[in-house]
């Protein structure tokens, strides 16, 4: 477990083709911090793992119009015209995948389940070509689990060791993104010292954060 | 004349029964919150993670890290809980929502939904829909009764990529309240104005029409 001060130094090994999870939801959970910082360091032709990949100018929006984005992996591009743009113009390549279905293959990756079965998606467009099998007189799809080298998260409250605690809808996918990253660095908007934390209110254990850096909320900020 | 979105919404609302939990899509269906029903308790689910939403924030005071399922800010009503993605999407494959209710491009005779792309024109994306629509105990959609080009949206089979198949219940549009049976699709209630046979003219299935609305 590493404590960063600096946001460039917390990125370090995030290099050109690079998978990433990154979470949010909208507006809320995103490491803007840790976005900006691979804004600033330029790289490129990224995979994203992301349910929305952020939104017009904010979050992964910026790497999206900064085309540092070459894959995204995400359940919705409405009200994001820049992605819905460069989606129809195949600019980005696009994996829709059903948003429940995002949030189970990234809990299944960090809980080491290599793929499960869900109703979401059969006898639809994303089934082509897939393997289903029957339960109980129904269609199923079979789902693998998600990993990838870095995951990108924002919390709350985050203590030295590395546990986490969200607010409100913040917690979204931070929680199982933290578990399926390789390296897991978690942006909080206020770091702590060990023990400070409830334990009974810690929603990610320290053992699936590798880095932390304290980013303020007064930088984040979209209201 | 036909209904407004608003009197969709507030239809819509009649289909919430005391005690139900019930999941909005975006746009029409999360206004049905403004016409909630007195003296029956229902609790909204917003799938990125709120059981218990309450009315959309005042202008002012906005909770940052307080959103709805279509990312607008919300409020959090007295009981409210919140918990992971996975978590929400778990309530919802395991058929614990009582209730979705949902917007729609095109809806078919046989209960296929779809509204999440239209090839090469337009893509949203399926959000939670596609986990929603086999998950949520019922679906209803709402929408308006015909498209800009004023082509029907009620059809014998859907044109677009489906969201589900075979998964909606009953359909509330700007025209009428129809039901998807095994008989075919039946027509529950008229807007005000509207008579059987100016349905029928603006949907493709045969409308299954009871004597009260002859």
């Amino acid at each position: 477990m590493s404590v960063y001060t600096s946001v460039e130094k917390a990125i370090d090994g995030i290099n050109d083709g690079a998978t990433l999870l990154v979470g949010g939801f909208g507006p809320v959970g995103t490491p803007c911090g840790l976005i900006q910082a691979l804004k600033d360091k330029g790289v490129k032709d990224l995979t994203v793992i992301s349910n929305n990949c952020g939104e017009e100018g904010f979050g992964l929006g910026i790497l999206l119009r900064n085309r540092q984005i070459k894959k995204v992996i995400c359940s919705y591009l409405g009200g994001h015209p820049e992605f819905e743009r460069q989606y129809l113009a195949k600019e980005v390549e696009v994996e829709l995948v059903p948003q429940g279905t995002i949030a189970e293959r990234v809990r299944a990756g960090g809980a080491g389940i290599p793929a499960f079965y869900t109703r979401a998606g059969a006898g639809t467009i994303i089934a082509e070509g897939r393997e289903t099998r029957m339960f109980n007189g129904k269609e199923y799809l079979l789902e693998t689990g998600l990993r990838a080298e870095f995951a990108l998260v924002k919390a709350y409250k985050g203590d030295r060791l590395g546990n986490l605690i969200y607010r409100r809808t913040g917690m979204n996918f931070n929680p199982m993104m933290a578990a399926a990253g390789i390296t897991t660095i978690a942006e909080v908007e206020e770091l702590v010292e060990i023990g400070d934390l409830v334990p009974e209110q810690v929603h990610t254990p320290s053992i699936y954060v590798q880095r932390i850096i304290e980013f303020r909320k007064t930088d984040t900020g979209k209201l | 004349m036909a209904w407004t979105r608003d009197q969709i919404a507030e239809r819509a609302s009649h289909e919430i029964e005391d005690g139900f939990y019930v999941n909005l899509g975006i746009g029409i269906p999360t206004m049905v919150t403004k016409y909630l029903p007195s003296g029956k308790q229902v609790v909204f689910q917003s799938e990125n993670g709120l059981l218990g939403m309450g009315p959309p924030a005042k202008e002012g005071e906005e909770d940052i890290d307080l959103v709805n399922a279509g990312k607008q800010y919300t409020t959090m009503a007295p009981g409210a809980a919140l918990f992971s993605s996975a978590e929400s999407f778990a309530m919802i494959r395991g058929g614990h929502i009582d209730l979705a209710i949902l917007g729609a491009m095109e809806v078919a005779a046989n209960g296929d939904l779809a509204n999440f792309m239209i090839p090469g024109v337009m893509v949203k994306g399926m959000g939670g829909a596609m986990d929603l629509v086999y998950g949520a105990k019922r679906i209803v959609v709402v929408m308006d009764h015909t498209n800009k080009h004023g082509d029907t949206k009620v059809l014998n089979r859907c044109s677009l990529p489906l969201t589900g198949q075979g998964v909606v219940s009953r359909i509330i549009t700007d025209r009428a309240v129809m039901d998807i049976t095994d008989e075919g699709l039946l027509l529950v209630e008229l807007a005000p104005g509207y008579s059987a046979q100016d349905i029928q003219s603006c949907t493709e299935p045969t409308l299954i029409i009871p004597a009260h609305l002859q």
